[in-house]
């Protein structure tokens, strides 16, 4: 009976188109609103532009408190692209190890390390917060920085990259040519790793990247906000200052547009390296 | 084991190593003792001294109405929205898979998109697409105030799906591919249609793709603080103790830090219970 049951083509074009407008609908609300003159957005048709003043918007939202948004998205870029870079190269280092040598104590790392990923963001944060303000580092760039280098599951993607694309018998050919271990490791294993360092960091670009219970515990000083909590203290103020309202609308959509482009350029990574991640 | 490979594995597992034990070891540690201490002062402005007060702060916690009412929030969350976000995204995967839709990679695009959207942007977001005054959708909010306290959760459920619901659908439809295509010809062979393939031959295939992400979302339900957060700004109905996070910062900001460090303690082996407890009933089940 199941077998005989066709779905025609049409009804699965359709839910397909369903789902497209639930998850593009908000974003293109978010668009339109960031365009509308001083964020009214309830003015005019409130899914179609109309007095179109986006530019307009981007210039006072720049010109604002001397500019502390672009000072935000500047902090956001350098927590995460700094701290992925660096956590990226620790942790499919970490991995390759722990895939091409046995050592003792090997697996016990490795399940420490696993167990990291179940650690919840709160039990880190509060006690980190109390260490760094014990050394005098608590609210300052690196009491955020410094703690965002670490990527467990970083650790678990490169080993089991190392695994399967490393083969043992090529390290053996290196080491019979005079070659170190560490030298074989960034002259061949590093680029046969290549798209596991590519989905490590993307996989650590966007924890950093919305990651807000370190930053909001860590730090005081705005001028040390990533823009998610910049944005974050704006929208918790907006009832004794609802100009604003624009700005938080504004900047929502000025901080998420160069995720989005990057996610766009970036999809063909993201799909090989999601399939290895879920593949054991 | 070689000797000679000794400092090269020092090498590659120490920065990584140190890093791990400064900012996960330490601190877990750290808490675990802050939960066993409390502080006290001579007088009210007296120095501060933190002496053993053993299972006191636990008591508390055990004795937190507010805190197990917040927990109980979440796992109510939990337990409607992970099997929505997954069965959606199972549901999708599949289609994406059957061969019945075209522009593959136009949809797998646009679904997948909400998740470059930060929690703390995709809350504020929705956030005014629920206000009864600011939303376009009126004809919605002024019917339905999904900001009030019987709906407020839901709503944030609504926003945490909507960002989570393309990447799981990635993470299953990517474990689709790897199915090698001679199972499926096989299937045909066999007489099996679309659904019939999907649920005996697919499905199972996927079943650890589902598994981890299931338990990531477990996870993610407990440590919900972003969406929670943000909402405050929107709706009276989201109190300081409304999920544990939010219960953990807000005890954390009186400051009671050892009170708050045993909150996170009780939170952090929650979560390993019940992530493990998952992975376990599923293995007894074959599924691995």
């Amino acid at each position: 009976m199941m077998a005989a049951f066709r779905v025609p083509r049409y009804a699965a074009m359709l839910v397909m188109a369903v789902f497209t407008l639930y998850f593009l609908t908000p974003l293109w609300w978010l668009f339109v609103a960031a365009g509308k003159k001083d964020g009214q957005v309830t003015e005019g048709r409130g899914l179609w532009p109309d007095h179109f003043a986006l530019g307009e918007n981007v210039a006072n939202l720049i010109r604002y408190n001397d500019g502390i948004f672009l000072r935000w998205m500047a902090n956001s870029i350098a927590y995460t692209v700094g701290a992925a870079l660096i956590g990226t190269l620790l942790a499919g280092m970490c991995g390759y190890a722990l895939a091409k040598y046995v050592f003792p104590g090997r697996e016990t790392i490795f399940n420490i390390v696993l167990g990291g990923v179940l650690v919840p963001a709160t039990a880190l944060a509060l006690p980190l917060f109390l260490i760094f303000s014990k050394v005098e580092l608590a609210n300052t760039f690196w009491s955020v920085f410094l703690p965002s280098l670490v990527n467990p599951f970083g650790v678990y993607l490169g080993r089991v990259y190392a695994a399967a694309s490393v083969p043992d018998e090529l390290l053996e050919a290196a080491r019979i040519d005079g070659s170190g271990e560490v030298r074989s490791f960034f002259t061949v294993s590093a680029r046969l790793m290549a798209p596991a360092f590519v989905t490590i960091f993307l996989f650590h670009f966007v924890a950093v990247w919305n990651n807000f219970m370190l930053p909001l515990i860590m730090l005081g000083n705005e001028r040390l906000f990533p823009v998610t909590l910049g944005l974050y203290s704006w929208q918790s103020q907006i009832n004794g200052h609802p100009e604003l309202r624009a700005l938080v609308l504004i900047g929502a959509f000025i901080s998420i547009a160069p995720m989005i482009i990057a996610f766009l350029s970036l999809q063909r990574f993201w799909r090989s390296g999601l399939g290895t991640g879920s593949i054991k | 084991m070689r000797k000679r490979h000794v400092s090269a594995i020092l090498f590659f597992v120490t920065p990584f190593g140190v890093l791990f034990a400064l900012f996960y070891l330490i601190p877990i540690g750290y808490a675990v003792w802050q939960s066993f201490h409390t502080v006290q002062r001579t007088g009210t402005f007296g120095p501060a001294k933190e002496v053993f007060g053993g299972l006191v702060q636990y008591r508390q916690v055990f004795s937190n109405g507010p805190f197990w009412q917040s927990v109980e929030r979440v796992l109510l969350f939990g337990a409607v929205q992970v099997p929505i976000m997954l069965g959606v995204a199972l549901f999708l995967a599949l289609l994406l898979d059957s061969g019945l839709v075209k522009g593959r990679r136009f949809f797998r695009l646009v679904y997948f998109l909400p998740y470059a959207v930060p929690g703390v942007v995709a809350a504020i977001m929705w956030g005014y697409l629920y206000s009864p005054n600011l939303s376009p959708f009126t004809a919605v909010t002024s019917n339905a105030d999904l900001l009030s306290p019987g709906l407020v959760l839901w709503a944030m459920a609504n926003v945490v799906t909507w960002v989570y619901v393309g990447y799981n659908m990635l993470i299953i439809y990517s474990a689709l591919l790897a199915v090698p295509t001679e199972i499926y010809e096989a299937a045909k062979i066999d007489g099996a249609g679309a659904f019939r393939t999907a649920w005996s031959i697919k499905i199972p295939l996927v079943l650890p793709a589902i598994v981890l992400t299931t338990v990531f979302s477990i996870i993610g339900t407990l440590q919900l603080l972003a969406e929670p957060q943000v909402f405050r700004s929107f709706s009276s109905a989201v109190s300081s103790t409304y999920t544990p996070n939010l219960t953990v910062l807000s005890t954390s900001s009186v400051p009671n830090f050892s009170l708050a460090a045993a909150f996170s303690v009780v939170l952090a082996l929650a979560t390993f219970v019940l992530s493990f407890s998952f992975l376990k009933f599923t293995q007894r089940k074959g599924v691995r």
